[in-house]
């Protein structure tokens, strides 16, 4: 059967009229060279003007397919294939198996709220993550497989019980489209940079607002943990450079400890493109530094208000879904 | 060195020294000449327990006790009380009976406007010439303010849509697209969502914010009327917004009846 269509957020309806249709056709060739741009657009008190709502989603995969083995781009013929099996891949209008949770999903493509429906920045590159050469993740470190086994453990046979035991974004806590670094999810993949003079907001579209100063101070050296960590900006010449340390353990991103610290790097490379590029440590959980590198791409959108624990009607549907099959078991 | 060169120097260190001193002794201005609002406020008071003139009253549960019980307050309303309908104020006076089980403030939803300008939570501005943003620590509340936009909500919203422009000093606010699910206190005062909504931000000293809003709702209101209270700059040095993350706290309010039976809500901080 088909999915049927339920919303689970106001910020759904208007990204359908906000979601400009368009791949966007660019001239992809360039995009396999280093970025070189003279003249960047400043703000009024000086600095490289970043400010703008962008698209996060790019058709590389965060991680290389293994074919590709340590190439990093593709040739634009090689591309328009790739392309077109990514987008295939992320189409949500497939016929579904009744008794699965795919099945009774809203369908995202009904709200645009499909990858393949939005902004997507054109990439040859065969993955976002550059660093290592093979454009995979290093595995994770023993003691962090044993850290995340542990939490898996805690939560075993518990994964329905109450509110606690869903996962922080089901309790509309944390993105990955907006914490450090920032990644393109499912949806809602778009983000607003402001400026002011000595400060940066990153603004996602599923919220969590990061304030970044560039006004020279330095991150504090007792930092209380936060879900997103704590962020201060520098300007490197006419590219943004955000640290972010000191993150909630319970954040965990992909298995990380609260010692993960996050370096990114935006830069604007042509006028609808701010580079942005990121360097992962956590010495606790990968041996070596990791990271990757997409594009960015400028949109005429404005941002809604995506009001996530308002409208999570998902999360009791969940809960009171297991409550009916409880009691289904039981009467059996 | 000669004495003009000592004297420059340390003018410059001075400087250096005032750009990180948070304390103030004139309101800051933008390049252009406008008053720059950037920085962390936050409203002290008592008009989040109650828009009106109140005495101290018990704790909406007796058992929080003094520590939770509701301080008395002057009131912010010009003219004093606010002006409702009939079957209105029965609603308000129904909201005020229903507020631990009812006050979105529990459920950790979005402050809405003007409520998020006096929650007892700070606020950052951050403005530049064409935007004035506001994040709000309470629920992680954010506002972007076109300057001198004409743009009309798309939709209704909890923070509602604002378009700004200044008059001499002040930083005028018009906010529309609200959907009426918010409140505007603790008491249960509240306007619909038809609320058409006027806010004022106007220094009145290097450190203070006088915060005016007025409220247009013939849905609920006889008439409009107007609130004024200041703002007060937050002044220690390096001072940033910490995360309020407040979902946690609301899941047992809001999923606690759909919790599997025989199972404990989460103590502390252990799960979150």
């Amino acid at each position: 059967m088909k999915r049927e269509a339920c919303l689970n957020a106001t910020a759904a309806l208007f990204a359908s009229a906000a979601a400009t249709a368009v791949l966007l056709a660019a001239p992809l060739d360039a995009l396999a060279q280093t970025p070189t741009v003279a003249d960047h657009p400043r703000t009024t008190w000086g600095v490289p003007d970043l400010s703008g709502v962008y698209a996060e989603f790019t058709v590389a995969p965060l991680q290389r397919p293994p074919e590709f083995g340590e190439k990093e781009f593709l040739t634009p013929e090689e591309f328009a294939a790739f392309e077109q099996a990514r987008l295939e891949q992320v189409d949500e209008d497939d016929e579904t198996t009744p008794g699965t949770p795919a099945d009774v999903h809203y369908d995202f493509g009904t709200f645009a709220l499909s990858e393949n429906e939005g902004v997507t920045s054109p990439n040859l590159r065969t993955s976002i993550v550059t660093m290592p050469a093979n454009g995979r993740i290093p595995p994770l470190l023993p003691s962090a497989v044993a850290r995340r086994e542990a939490r898996a453990e805690a939560r075993r046979g518990h994964e329905f019980d109450g509110p606690e035991f869903r996962s922080l974004t089901e309790r509309c806590i944390i993105w990955s489209s907006t914490l450090p670094p920032i990644l393109p999810r499912g949806y809602n993949s778009n983000l607003q940079i402001f400026q002011s003079p000595g400060y940066v907001l990153i603004q996602g579209e599923m919220g969590d607002p990061r304030i970044i100063p560039t006004d020279g101070r330095e991150l504090p050296g007792d930092l209380l943990p936060q879900y997103n960590g704590t962020s201060v900006g520098r300007w490197d010449g006419d590219t943004l450079v955000i640290e972010t340390a000191g993150f909630h353990p319970a954040t965990a991103w992909r298995g990380a400890s609260e010692n993960l610290r996050v370096t990114e790097r935006l830069t604007r490379i042509d006028h609808d493109t701010v580079e942005y590029a990121f360097t992962i440590v956590d010495p606790d959980t990968w041996a070596e530094p990791w990271g990757g590198v997409y594009p960015l791409t400028l949109m005429d959108a404005v941002l809604f208000e995506y009001a996530c624990t308002e409208g999570n009607y998902g999360m009791a549907n969940i809960l009171s879904g297991e409550r009916v099959r409880e009691r289904e078991e039981a009467a059996r | 060195m000669t004495i003009r060169r000592i004297a420059w120097t340390l003018a410059v260190l001075l400087a250096a020294a005032n750009a990180t001193a948070q304390v103030l002794t004139e309101f800051p201005r933008t390049a252009g000449g406008r008053p720059d609002l950037s920085g962390v406020w936050q409203a002290v008071g008592t008009a989040h327990w109650n828009l009106e003139s109140h005495i101290a009253d018990y704790p909406v549960l007796l058992e929080l006790g003094a520590q939770f019980a509701v301080p008395p307050g002057h009131g912010v309303v010009e003219g004093g009380r606010l002006p409702y309908l009939p079957e209105a104020l029965a609603e308000r006076d129904r909201r005020h009976a229903q507020r631990l089980t009812e006050d979105p403030e529990g459920n950790c939803y979005l402050g809405g406007v003007p409520r998020s300008s006096y929650m007892p939570y700070p606020f950052q501005i951050v403005q530049n010439e064409r935007d004035i943003v506001i994040v709000y620590q309470f629920a992680t509340g954010f506002r972007r303010i076109f300057v001198d936009g004409e743009s009309e909500a798309p939709l209704d919203s909890w923070m509602g849509w604002s378009n700004g422009h200044w008059e001499e000093d002040s930083f005028v606010v018009d906010v529309t697209g609200l959907n009426g699910q918010t409140w505007l206190d603790r008491a249960g005062n509240y306007a619909s969502a038809n609320a058409h909504i006027v806010e004022r931000y106007t220094p009145i000293g290097p450190n203070h914010l006088q915060y005016e809003a007025t409220i247009d709702d013939p849905t609920v209101f006889s008439r409009s009327w107007t609130i004024r209270m200041p703002l007060y700059r937050i002044v220690e040095e390096n001072y940033r917004l910490l995360e309020f993350k407040c979902e946690p706290f609301a899941e047992e309010r809001i999923y606690g009846h759909l919790r599997k039976p025989g199972t404990a809500p989460p103590e502390g901080t252990s799960r979150q």
